[in-house]
């Protein structure tokens, strides 16, 4: 029966002591509104504004209303003119810009020949209709830019010729849901919960045992009557209030500013971000009786959070990874809170169908609880 | 239980190579101020540790208030109060918030709780720093808080690892005081120190050095046992007498008070005085007197092979 009042000690000393230090509690507020504001406006995977350059070779008035034509598809702007490819070519390697374009000198000719204009579609194996308009320079390493100029490769140029644009009948018709403006954001705030929950929570409980031996508390708590697992639940619950605080803060201003919408029901979102929070609470303890100092926990939780952020599916899409690093995803907890809280935010879904993340969250948290309380013994052997 | 709150018999402790605790037996009588007397690292600490239950004995027995140790550390945990050498307690909590934490983790609470806390504060003179951070009070005051800490559960032993190393005179004199009071009350404690007029306090005490207990019993009798006679001598060139003296093989060792040598000459020389008269290097106006043995000429000839 003194269990609970013993529990009640650690965790209302870590209260005051939390209460006392300004800077920790002010991270705590302030990581996830900085965090938020940073990622939900920077982080934009619809690239837009490339600043690229031109070789215009031909000078007539239809090459500089193709400029204008391409400039209005807001991908690229044209920010540079040079003389000759050379020029441009260095000017890429510079970073000056991203990709020119070479307009040749008979680009009329080869406009008003140009299938998607004028003659209708003559045969493809025909060379004078087939000859492409211009030519697209590319910085080829960076794969996102890459892919936006490629999506300009067959624009329609109808509006050139003053005719109406034809429209194509695509091959596919898509319907996008949840998300059908392709807004960034929606993707990233969910995420952004896992995230900031993986730093904070990790980091905090990391520290909290390793602390306590640093400064030599340990040396006391060990000879008075206090379980190891009273001693790890006092230091994680309130850390449950930390997080529930942070996931408010990014969940609430997400809605407000960037117009995340928070379709899925109160209680699921907080079943799920409990279940996470407990989780990450866990892996911190057992990272903090491992770390015999402040300094190593630190970099353990860092050795976590670096795959938290590239692996869990919160910038890059799970699906696009090979096999074995979907393999090493799967072992974080974060990987499986992304696609809770995608699910219940975005998506409606009950966790309760999502069982093998819920189950494997569930599972880590036990785990994690009973390796720490077992690693951490009561004496200094 | 038997008369006896802690009984080892040939403890030892290994760390790697270094043998910390060496075939250490030893009996602590209930009620009463044990001491362990010994330079830094002679062990001091870790014989505390292995009497708390921190560490485990590489061998031996050890019974502590009638717990078999390692097996029942946990439930000793109870019983025993044990005060850190570095402070232990929580810096950046006040006074009142230490002993709130410490009185929970006992299992005290609401108004046994807030009438134990109110003794102590009374006791310890802790009454005015009460709201006061931990960290920003001075060393004597800290020591006390710690010393309120450790015995608020009333524990039957007490161990306190040099209590005293952060305070000064004024401070340790009231505290040892307050460890009478304790023990009056029918506490007992253990108590390591590296200051011989704390050591001259205890009931009983042992000598330890390099991990091997040299002597032990009540001050009285480790003076009266000592193997040597105590000599002053009242010379000018001291420091030229003592380096000749020092070459002799039955002078133990000879330190330098002020204006005179305190020379310790073994035991097997029956007639010290004489002795050293006979030497070439003491003159006739030299004064030479027998004097009382002291806990520190104890501490000299029973520890360090080597002549200072």
């Amino acid at each position: 029966m003194k269990a609970p009042l013993r529990i009640y000690a650690i965790l209302s000393k870590e209260f005051t002591q939390l209460k006392r230090d300004r800077m920790t509690f002010g991270m705590i507020v302030m990581i996830p509104l900085i965090q938020l504001m940073l990622f939900g406006y920077a982080i934009n995977t619809n690239v837009r504004h490339i600043p690229v350059g031109v070789v215009d070779q031909s000078e007539t008035a239809l090459s500089r209303v193709l400029l204008q034509t391409i400039s209005a598809t807001q991908v690229i702007r044209f920010t540079e003119h040079y003389n000759n490819v050379q020029q441009a070519e260095k000017a890429i390697a510079r970073a000056e810009v991203r990709a020119v374009l070479v307009i040749p000198k008979d680009v009329s000719q080869r406009l008003v020949r140009h299938q998607t204009v004028g003659l209708g579609s003559p045969p493809s194996s025909d060379e004078e209709t087939s000859r492409p308009i211009a030519q697209w320079v590319v910085d080829g390493s960076d794969t996102m830019i890459a892919a936006a100029i490629k999506s300009l490769r067959s624009m329609p140029l109808s509006e050139l010729q003053n005719r109406p644009a034809n429209r194509q009948t695509p091959t596919f018709e898509v319907t996008l849901l949840y998300n059908p403006e392709q807004r960034s954001a929606v993707n990233i705030v969910p995420g952004l919960v896992a995230i900031i929950l993986t730093m904070t929570m990790i980091m905090f409980t990391s520290a909290a045992i390793v602390r306590e031996r640093e400064q030599g508390n340990l040396e006391m708590l060990i000879t008075t009557p206090v379980r190891s697992i009273e001693l790890m639940l006092g230091k994680i619950i309130p850390y449950l209030f930390i997080g529930a605080l942070q996931v408010t803060i990014i969940l609430g201003l997400g809605n407000v500013i960037f117009n995340v919408p928070i379709i899925g029901g109160l209680w699921q979102l907080i079943a799920a971000t409990l279940l996470f929070i407990f989780a990450s609470l866990t892996l911190g303890l057992v990272i903090s009786t491992i770390a015999t100092n402040q300094l190593q926990s630190m970099q353990m939780t860092i050795f976590v959070l670096l795959p938290s952020i590239l692996l869990s599916g919160f910038v890059f899409p799970y699906e696009g990874m090979p096999e074995v690093a979907q393999y090493i995803a799967e072992t974080l907890p974060a990987t499986h809170f992304v696609r809770l809280i995608r699910g219940v935010v975005l998506r409606d879904v009950e966790i309760i169908d999502m069982t093998f993340d819920v189950s494997w969250l569930a599972l880590f948290t036990l785990a994690g609880l009973v390796i720490a309380s077992l690693r951490f013994k009561k004496n200094l052997d | 239980m038997s008369q006896f709150v802690i009984k080892a018999s040939n403890l030892n402790r290994n760390f790697g190579d270094l043998k910390a605790i060496q075939a250490l037996d030893l009996e602590v009588e209930k009620g009463r101020i044990y001491g362990f007397l010994g330079p830094n690292g002679c062990g001091k600490t870790t014989a505390i540790r292995l009497l708390t239950g921190l560490l485990k004995p590489s061998s031996g027995e050890v019974q502590v208030l009638g717990f078999k140790l390692p097996q029942d550390a946990e439930k000793l945990r109870l019983h025993i109060g044990y005060m850190t050498q570095k402070f232990s307690l929580y810096d950046n909590l006040t006074v009142i918030e230490n002993l709130q934490f410490v009185a929970r983790i006992y299992g005290l609470s609401g108004r046994l709780q807030r009438k134990r806390i109110d003794e102590l504060l009374d006791i310890y003179g802790l009454g005015q720093q009460k709201n006061q951070m931990a960290e920003s009070m001075s060393g004597g005051q800290k020591q006390r808080l710690a010393l309120a800490a450790a015995t608020l559960h009333k524990p039957e032993l007490l161990f306190l690892d040099e209590p005293t190393s952060a305070v000064d005179p004024e401070n340790r004199r009231e505290f040892w005081e307050q460890l009478f009071d304790l023990s009056d009350q029918g506490t007992s404690i253990l108590v390591s120190t590296h200051y011989m007029d704390e050591a001259e306090r205890c009931h009983k005490l042992a000598i330890l050095e390099e991990g091997i207990k040299r002597a032990d019993g009540s001050p009285e009798e480790l003076m009266q046992q000592m193997d040597a006679h105590v000599v002053e001598i009242a010379s000018s060139n001291l420091r030229q007498l003592k380096q000749e003296l020092l070459t002799l093989s039955d002078v133990i060792s000879a330190a330098q008070l002020g204006s005179r040598l305190r020379v310790l000459i073994k035991k097997s020389i029956s007639d010290p005085l004489a002795f050293l008269s006979q030497q070439r290097i003491i003159s006739s106006t030299n004064h030479l007197s027998q004097v009382r043995p002291s806990l520190e000429d104890v501490f000299v000839t029973c520890t360090g092979e080597s002549k200072l």
